[in-house]
């Protein structure tokens, strides 16, 4: 057990410091076109899908290279590394892994460019835990599909350009899970209709699209007909590494001891509360487990050892963490926790309250906490499948 | 960056599990807490002949001089199988004799120590629900030959099974530890729940301590002496938490209710998710605070807190729920998850429950 890096490691850590040094300006002085030159930056530094073979302009970045690239990365604040988060975290591995030689040279380059994002068509209105059920339907006519039926809570459909789609291609199979193709789909063709859904937090990043009759080009198939789910299940869980994710929360932790130091509770100061400080002291605790947890299954993987469903441990501790630390800061703060951006009553501008209508991202999207706790006692522990 | 074991700490978790199996199974273990002495002078031998005895001990005073990350491998293992022999105790005497000790004392104790000849435990506090020095109260008398110890030191693990106490108190209102031979004490066995974890009560009439056997103690080292125990403690509570659920999964997948395997119904299969959520996770923190033992110990307080403060309550819930999920035959004297329970009921306190361990992270924390 040791926690050295060797001297690459750390020789790279310096690198990403030093260039966030020179690269990163205080959030408040970033102008409008810093995001622009930022991307180009850091795509030219090489990271950009740092971890993808150089072949298809990856860096072939190793995991501890990876990991410390994100750690920083979190620890500076800095925004990410491209436009596209779900380009980056599935649809461009999958097309690595499933994709022609066409798609491969047509498709990544322009994630890793950030000239194109990617949305994600999987859940539908009567199938979102029990994804392998979807009933949107592609019909092989000629040299296309024929794409009818509808998909919901698609995050950035707005404004993405692509969407890669999980479609039924055969109804009358044995197992649900046979039957479904993965499309990709420009998301200006011709009968897709996107419709908005406002969440209770106010914003409007998630959209149900309605397909009527649209035509993809067969040549936009990845993978084989029939076999979309493994090409998607694969695809998701390809790096699952939760050292940014810990960062930030130790980050938020810190926020929140702050706001403890600054508040008083029935007129005294809560950080002399045993129960506040208990609190806090379990949160650290959920937090550091999630860090040495990471750490751990980390190891693994560098030692080559496959990972079984242990990362939905971290999930399904994160999962009441982004929950429970907003909501104490609420309760810290009385009132005034409630209070929105724009008022003067805020409390930290408004970041807490914002972030306790905001938890739905983390613990619902991406499988609930009861799939993670199925998935871990049948797929971990062998119990037998509901 | 390595946050796993090494080859050599596998190869050793395989004969610790090995052991256990062959020599100290359940049925092993119930027989000898069936007598009023859970000791087995043969198992101890071979403990000390794999050299376990010493692990941590420096080979110039006959051990292997290995780290806290290998002796964690062992503890978790004994503690898998609940095995009721003193190793825990001689352990953290073992660290106390090196931390403490002059050069003479530790030629004079560990190799004997470490070859299994002296068994040794070491009795802190006089009260037993404060971890603090000021809860060090039974007291020695200087006189002309040496100290002198009249009172009575409650509830000393492992007491009875051990050669010799090493024992804290104060002389002239400042701390110190005594080495004491247990046969010039006398000893009043208690009867705690659990009893893989024995426990007696120790009298002192009078008894004549000479300067030889007296060890220095200070604030520093004590807190340190109990975040060593929290540390063992912790470990041996990975282990037994594992098999409890362990034997609860496996129930489970067995157990036909409704027509059913149980492990098919969420109210159980959930609970099982999140027994193993929190092992994970307090088992993740007991390695990284066994490595700051050794290579981070400033970090230790604070890591070792992480690793209690969670792992008191956590193992006591699954203690309670591996029972509860058997049903009634979980509630059985003969059935062994029973004795899983009990274990983490005697672990919860023992060196810090989590109020002591969750305060003792929010002011390291800065609150
Ligand atoms: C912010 C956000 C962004 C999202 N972005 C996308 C996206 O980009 N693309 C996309 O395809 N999808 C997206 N989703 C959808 C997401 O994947 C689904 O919401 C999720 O899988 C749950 O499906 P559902 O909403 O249909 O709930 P349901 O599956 O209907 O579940 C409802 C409740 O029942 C429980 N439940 C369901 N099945 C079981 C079971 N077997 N055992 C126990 N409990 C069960 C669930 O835990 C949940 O509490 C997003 C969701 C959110 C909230």
């Amino acid at each position: 057990m040791d926690f050295e890096l060797t001297e690459t490691e750390q020789a790279f850590r310096e690198e990403v410091r030093n260039f966030l040094e020179e690269h990163l300006p205080p959030k408040d002085q970033r102008g409008p076109g810093f995001l622009g030159s930022w991307l180009e930056k850091v795509r030219e530094r090489g990271w950009v899908g740092f971890s993808w073979p150089a072949e298809f302009g990856g860096s072939d970045g190793g995991l501890i290279e990876q990991a410390i690239l994100k750690e920083e990365m979190a620890l500076a604040k800095a925004p990410p590394l491209g436009s596209s988060f779900m380009g980056l975290a599935w649809v461009g591995p999958g097309i690595m892994r499933y994709g022609t030689q066409e798609q491969k040279q047509r498709f990544i380059p322009d994630i890793l460019d950030s000239k194109v994002i990617w949305c994600t068509g999987y859940s539908e209105p009567n199938h979102g835990s029990d994804l392998a059920a979807i009933q949107c339907k592609a019909v092989k006519t000629g040299d296309h599909y024929l794409v009818n039926g509808q998909k919901i809570w698609t995050s950035g459909a707005p404004w993405a350009q692509w969407i890669i789609l999980l479609v039924r291609t055969q109804f009358d199979v044995e197992v649900k899970h046979q039957g479904i193709t993965c499309l990709l789909v420009p998301m200006d063709s011709p009968g897709i209709e996107v419709r908005p859904i406002e969440n209770m937090a106010g914003d409007r990043h998630f959209a149900e699209i309605f397909f009527t009759d649209v035509k993809v080009p067969i040549e936009n198939r990845l993978g084989e007909e029939g076999d979309g789910w493994q090409v998607t299940v694969s695809a998701l869980a390809n790096e699952r590494s939760s050292i940014g994710e810990v960062t930030q929360m130790f980050e938020t932790l810190d926020r929140l001891k702050t706001l403890v130091k600054q508040t008083t509770r029935q007129g005294k100061p809560a950080s002399e509360d045993p129960l506040v400080r208990r609190r806090l002291a379990v949160f650290e605790t959920r937090i550091a487990a999630m860090k040495y947890n990471g750490l751990r299954y980390l190891t693994r993987q560098i030692k080559g050892e496959p990972l079984s469903s242990e990362t939905s441990v971290n999930k399904l501790l994160r999962a009441s963490l982004e929950i429970e630390l907003a909501d104490f800061a609420i309760e810290l703060s009385g009132p005034a926790g409630l209070e929105l951006r724009g008022s003067d009553h805020a409390v930290d501008g408004g970041s807490w309250a914002k972030s306790s209508l905001n938890w739905p991202n983390v613990v619902i999207g991406g499988g609930t906490p009861n799939i993670q706790r199925n998935i871990i006692s049948e797929r971990i522990l062998g119990q037998p499948k509901d | 960056m390595n946050f796993g074991f090494s080859e050599e700490q596998n190869l050793l978790r395989e004969q610790v599990l090995r052991f256990m199996h062959e020599h100290c199974p359940m049925s092993r273990v119930r027989e000898l807490i069936a007598s009023d002495n859970p000791f087995a002078a043969q198992l101890w031998q071979q403990m000390a002949d794999l050299g376990w005895l010493g692990l941590i001990t420096p080979q110039q005073y006959g051990g292997v001089g290995l780290k806290w990350v290998d002796v964690t491998v062992v503890l978790e293992e004994t503690g898998r199988g609940l095995c009721p022999l003193p190793f825990a105790s001689h352990l953290l005497a073992t660290a106390t004799v090196l931390r403490c000790g002059s050069p003479s004392q530790r030629s004079r104790w560990l190799p004997a120590m470490a070859a299994g000849h002296a068994v040794c435990t070491l009795a802190l506090c006089d009260d037993g629900n404060w971890l603090h020095p000021d809860a060090v109260t039974l007291t020695g008398q200087r006189t002309t030959d040496g100290v002198r110890i009249s009172g009575t030191k409650p509830l000393v693990g492992d007491a009875k099974a051990c050669d010799y106490l090493i024992v804290a108190l104060r002389i002239d209102g400042k701390l110190a530890l005594a080495g004491v031979a247990t046969d010039s004490v006398s000893l009043t066995a208690a009867n705690g729940l659990d009893a893989t974890k024995p426990a007696a009560d120790v009298h002192f009439d009078n008894l004549l301590i000479s300067e030889d056997d007296l060890l220095p103690l200070d604030d520093a080292d004590f807190h340190y002496l109990c975040d060593l125990g929290a540390v063992i403690t912790t470990a041996e509570m990975v282990g037994a938490a594992e098999a409890a659920l362990q034997m609860t999964s496996e129930y489970a997948k067995e157990r036909i209710q409704f027509g059913k395997p149980i492990g098919q119904y969420q109210g159980v299969k959930h609970r099982l998710a999140d027994m193993f959520v929190d092992i994970e996770s307090f088992k993740s923190l007991l390695y990284y605070a066994a490595w700051t033992v050794d290579d981070a110990p400033d970090e230790l307080p604070k890591a070792i807190s992480y690793a209690k403060g969670y792992a008191a309550d956590a193992f006591a819930q699954v203690g309670i729920d591996a029972v509860g999920l058997h049903g009634a035959i979980g509630f059985t004297a003969e059935y062994d998850v029973q004795m899983y329970l009990k274990r983490s009921k005697w672990a919860r306190p023992a060196y810090g429950d989590s109020d002591y361990h969750l305060e003792r992270v929010a002011t390291l924390g800065g609150i």
